[in-house]
């Protein structure tokens, strides 16, 4: 960031700050905004001042508000930000703004880990958890393999995950038409990325990986932040290529499986935020805070739209974020075209 | 002939090293194998299932059929037309394949993977919606022109990168399949009959009237064999093509036109099926080298035996039931993708 305010002088640097800081404190505002419409929205619509005494710890409807609505509004944000942070880190690591872990196929290989360790194993949350972390690393690990040749390129890297992704899908269908039919069912529910039936007991884990990983990441984002402008400018300014890129592939997939271990894949908000985020903030490269707001204004809100657009039917989320983060990308392809 | 790669060949593009016009004896020796093994697919497909029966019952079947024997009332009413419907999806979706990547010189291009059979499904989701009693042609009709727009969208946004061709396909794909779901999810009712359908997959399209998909697919894959030699023309260059005498713009434009058509109808017959389009050309090409009309040929038969194989894959994958067929020919299909993007890309 302070490298370009340093050619305009001191004052430019200011600006721009201040601008960052503007920026964060609205998408604040509106990742605030977003999960209390979630929370006056269930069955009904409940009035705001409900609400508001329910979250002060009394009212009439305390219990469904605090023991209902609140875990999916919370596990709306901090999946949101994960997968936003998650979307950043890839496309720092890729220089690619496609190149985010649910276009590249990571989303569908933690899936796999998930599935496996659901019908096969015992299905505890550590272990649903850690298969699938393993299974999105392995599937990290295939993919560049894959895409090595003659040098590493972000476009192919990409591609070669898009054929990477509709086999891991393939087998993650397979997989759950095969599992017995209860099993089968909870499956199917998030095989499309869903936050419905979310509750406190399943947010205790994730939440504390993903605080985790978040803080790993703010103490690695200026050696990131170097390896974005290209190997040279990294090695001179004395960062650690290999561990570096070993510890951000690591952190990365852990956000992703983490998330879609306990919510299914939900695709393309790791591809958005980062992209919308450092727009409003005018970066140059891929920052990580605006990234993580705005994957929890666009999860939260994407939630609000899957539960109210066709009422009573709750879509799964992944529905709408497939369509938005669909209709970004092609906005995304047309305007390059056009440069 | 020359290999060389024309000057409006894609750049990155590397043209296959295998001579352009090999002896004739090569495509058409592997024209017979394709056949005989069409001929066994078939006969595998109309005796494995549920019900398994030997092939010398499936023979009697046609040649002594008994009004009470049960295999042979499988084989007659179920088996036999999946298998018809197998074979001609099969090969317009491989033939669809073959004319667009032809046409547009990239090795990634393919109804599927581009974004035309999503298009279609959601033209046929949008029409079942709105005309519950529509009748098979109107959702053929439909079908035919969801595909047509979003070949439309695909190649204004793709442009000629193959590449980039390939992830506007995928986000054209998100969106477009995004909102079917929605559709469908919404009004489940309406849907109970398409819930196989709607994954790509012939389970429960047995009953469908066989007569007009077989007449529409039957026309495409003539007019596809009967432009295959203006498109060899125009493979060598616009210029050689123009001093043949050939008309170039009409057929590009009917070219789309056959190519739409018939991922259009397969759509409507067996919802969205990827990689058929992908995976057969590129085999059938190492035998047809640069030879479109043999490439068309060819593709017409290993398309037919790749969906049939894969419906008899998708048969036995379960204890019980159906796997969709696309889902095997997406999990067959995606190393292809990566080989291809590995071995025909280079520096891209």
């Amino acid at each position: 960031m302070s490298a370009v305010g340093v050619p305009v002088g001191r004052g430019a640097h200011v600006r721009i700050e201040r601008r960052t800081l503007v920026a964060s404190l609205l998408l604040v505002a509106t990742a605030a905004a977003a999960g209390f419409t979630g929370l006056c929205l269930g069955d009904g619509w409940s009035s705001p001042r409900d609400v508001a005494a329910a979250l002060a710890g009394g009212g009439p409807i305390d219990f469904v508000v605090t023991r209902w609505r609140l875990p999916r509004v919370v596990g709306g944000l901090a999946f949101g930000a994960a997968l936003g942070l998650a979307g950043a880190v890839f496309q720092n690591l890729t220089r690619n703004p496609l190149g985010s872990p649910d276009v590249i196929g990571l989303d569908a290989g933690a899936y796999t880990g998930t599935l496996l360790v659901l019908t096969v194993g015992t299905g505890t949350a550590t272990g649903v958890a850690a298969g699938s972390v393993a299974a999105g690393l392995a599937t990290a690990a295939l993919i560049y393999v894959l895409s090595l040749r003659s040098g590493f390129s972000g476009l192919r890297l990409v591609v070669v995950g898009i054929g990477v992704n509709a086999v891991l899908t393939g087998v993650n269908s397979w997989i759950v038409l095969r599992a017995d039919l209860d099993v089968a069912i909870a499956a199917t529910a998030w095989s499309a990325g869903s936050l419905n039936g979310l509750g406190w007991e399943d947010l205790g884990l994730p939440l504390t990986v993903v605080g985790a990983l978040a803080v790993l990441l703010a103490l690695a984002s200026h050696p990131m932040h170097q390896l974005a402008l290209g190997d040279e400018v990294a090695r001179t300014s004395g960062v650690a290529l290999a561990g570096l890129r070993l510890l951000l592939v690591v952190v990365g997939v852990g956000l992703t499986a983490t998330v879609t271990a306990v919510a299914g894949p939900i695709v393309f908000i790791a591809l958005v935020a980062p992209q919308v985020g450092r727009r409003l903030v005018r970066a140059t490269g891929v920052p990580l805070l605006p990234a993580a707001l705005v994957g929890a204004t666009l999860l939260t809100g994407s939630d609000v739209v899957a539960q109210a657009l066709l009422a009573p039917v709750v879509l799964p989320v992944g529905v709408v974020t497939t369509a938005v983060g669909g209709a970004y990308l092609m906005w995304l392809l047309a305007r390059e075209v056009k440069r | 002939m020359s290999t060389t790669p024309t000057p409006s060949a894609t750049p990155g593009v590397v043209t296959d090293p295998v001579k352009r016009r090999p002896a004739p004896a090569l495509p058409a020796a592997a024209l017979v194998l394709g056949l005989v093994v069409l001929g066994l697919l078939v006969l595998l497909s109309l005796a494995v299932g549920q019900r398994d029966v030997a092939p010398g019952e499936v023979v009697r079947a046609f040649t002594d059929p008994g009004a009470g024997n049960p295999d042979h009332v499988a084989v007659r009413t179920v088996r036999l037309p999946r298998t018809a419907l197998a074979l001609l999806v099969g090969a317009a979706l491989a033939v669809g394949g073959a004319l667009v990547q032809t046409m547009t010189r990239n090795p990634l291009a393919e109804p599927g993977i581009l974004g035309v059979t999503a298009g279609a499904a959601l033209a046929v989701v949008v029409t079942t919606i709105l005309l519950p009693d529509g009748s098979q042609a109107g959702r053929m009709l439909a079908a035919c022109a969801g595909a047509a727009a979003a070949t439309v969208v695909v190649h204004a946004v793709g442009r000629a990168e193959p590449l980039r061709m390939v992830l506007a396909g995928v986000a054209l794909t998100a969106v477009l399949s995004g909102v079917s779901l929605a559709i469908r999810l919404a009004d489940a009712e309406a849907f109970d009959s398409h819930r196989f359908w709607s994954v790509g997959s012939l389970a429960g399209r047995e009953q469908l009237p066989l007569l007009l998909p077989a007449l529409v697919v039957g026309a495409g894959l003539v007019a596809a064999l009967l432009l295959s030699r203006p498109l060899d023309a125009i493979a060598l260059g616009e210029d050689v093509a123009h001093g043949l005498g050939v008309p170039v713009l009409r057929v590009r434009v009917l070219t789309v036109v056959t190519m739409t058509v018939l991922a259009g109808v397969a759509t409507a017959v067996a919802g969205p099926i990827a990689f058929v389009g992908l995976i057969v050309p590129h085999v059938a090409r190492r035998v047809a080298g640069g030879s479109v009309p043999w490439l068309v040929t060819l593709s017409i038969v290993l398309g037919g035996a790749l969906l049939v194989g894969s419906d008899v894959l998708a048969r036995v994958l379960l204890p019980t039931g159906d796997v969709p067929v696309a889902i095997v020919t997406a999990v067959l299909g995606g190393p292809v993708l990566v080989w291809v993007v590995r071995r025909r890309l280079a520096g891209a």
